[in-house]
């Protein structure tokens, strides 16, 4: 449940930006989730309503946009998407894999007021 | 600018002027688009987007508000762009520094709960206190424990407890840096909560994780975790004196661990009969050596004034 500590952090971020940017309430929040993050979307969206219980996000929505994985295949020589780690290339089924994305952990944009 | 559409004040102006929500928001376009605009809507793709390009075109979307919610007034847009996990690096990247600074090799041994990982740890340090400088931070959820087990070997020792928290984060780390007090040049081992999840995600501003694995849990691990493993740079095996009792795969076991990360290397152990800790002991030399390069001690006033003189 790092979820929790997550959501903490997202807040923490909201605080930060109505303090800078002068707003009272947060509507909506987009986050960047890389399939690769480790996170449980379920656990996130659990955890969000209650960390941002009372504060500048209360009641606010959050939505979740899931960034997909890529790698480069060291056999093929090819930039490959994947799923999972340890997961072989999906093309010739190869493990020496490089991954280079899919780890996002972003909070993309605020609906604010 | 209008933040809902997009359209700029007198940039745009649409010939029967429908267009008439006067920036101050209160238009209310239901989005199945019956509002009276007086032009044609030729190359209308209506997908919630709407910009002016010309009079043609509308694309509710691309403004600095992308309108996700049109007719609401008051409501902005903020992109913000941030790292949710931000805060955690900053004090991470603050810890390396301190590291750096000092000389310090710091390690973050992570695992799942009764993998062995404290009994290594005081066998490693009843084993290398002699030669190298030796600090533990213990994560535990509750009790101090641990700690005090640390401590019988005559190495000092910090408890943090977590409490509800399945993880250490860098701020923990960096607050106990103070009343530990590890010392230059030293090796300082972090014990994490035991949870091959949560941890993965948190840099303490460690120079390696280890993840330790038993011979005792399922040899998929790697595969079910798959995230500690690709974040770990050494995995030991632990308790391999107990695999004549068990049906555990080591082949199999290593081959799935380098599946997650090709290039995790792997010491196989057992702390309590001291096969392969030779190894192991060996890793941390020459990490601890890597660690030292480039390491210039920090001249005390006393220094730079002879220095200086």
């Amino acid at each position: 449940m790092h979820e929790m500590s997550l959501c903490e952090g997202v807040l923490t971020v909201l605080e930060d930006a109505a303090k800078a940017q002068g707003f009272k309430k947060v509507k909506k929040v987009w986050l960047e989730i890389g399939v690769l993050s480790g996170v449980e979307h379920e656990a996130m969206l659990f955890s969000y309503e209650v960390v941002v219980r009372g504060s500048v996000a209360d009641g606010s929505t959050l939505e979740i946009i899931e960034l997909p994985a890529q790698a480069w295949c060291m056999q093929c020589m090819n930039k490959v998407e994947i799923t999972g780690r340890g997961e072989p290339c999906p093309s010739c089924d190869s493990y020496q894999l490089q991954i280079s994305s899919g780890d996002e952990l972003r909070i993309k944009e605020l609906e604010v007021e | 600018m209008c933040t809902v559409c997009g359209c700029s004040e007198g940039e745009t102006t649409i010939e029967g002027a429908a267009h008439s929500h006067g920036h101050d928001h209160e238009h209310s376009h239901d989005h199945s688009h019956d509002h009276a605009h007086p032009h044609t809507h030729e190359t209308h793709s209506h997908d919630h987007e709407h910009h002016h390009h010309d009079d043609k075109t509308h694309d509710y979307g691309q403004g600095p508000a992308h309108a996700h919610a049109p007719g609401l007034s008051q409501s902005r847009m903020v992109q913000i762009e941030q790292d949710i996990l931000g805060k955690n690096n900053q004090y991470a990247n603050e810890n390396r520094s301190y590291f750096a600074e000092h000389g310090i090799l710091a390690l973050n041994l992570v695992s799942s709960p009764g993998s062995g990982k404290t009994t290594l740890l005081t066998k490693s340090l009843t084993d290398l206190q002699s030669e190298l400088a030796l600090s533990v931070i213990e994560g535990d959820q509750q009790t101090a424990n641990d700690a005090d087990r640390i401590r019988e070997t005559g190495v000092k020792a910090l408890q943090i407890n977590t409490g509800k928290g399945c993880h250490l984060d860098a701020h923990m780390v960096g607050h106990a840096m103070e009343p530990l007090a590890p010392e230059d040049k030293s090796v300082l081992f972090i014990e994490n909560v035991g949870n091959l999840v949560c941890p993965a995600a948190f840099d303490l501003g460690e120079a390696h994780k280890v993840a330790i694995l038993s011979v005792t849990e399922g040899e998929d691990k790697p595969l079910k975790y798959p995230d500690m493993f690709f974040a770990a740079d050494l995995m030991i095996l632990n308790k391999i004196d107990l695999l004549p009792y068990l049906d555990f795969d080591v082949e199999k076991c290593m081959d799935y661990a380098r599946r997650v990360n090709p290039s995790i290397k792997i010491i196989q152990v057992s702390a309590t009969t001291g096969e392969g800790m030779e190894t192991w002991y060996q890793w941390i030399k020459a990490t601890q050596q890597i660690t030292m390069i480039g390491y210039q001690p920090k001249l005390t006033s006393v220094d730079s004034d002879a220095q200086a003189a």
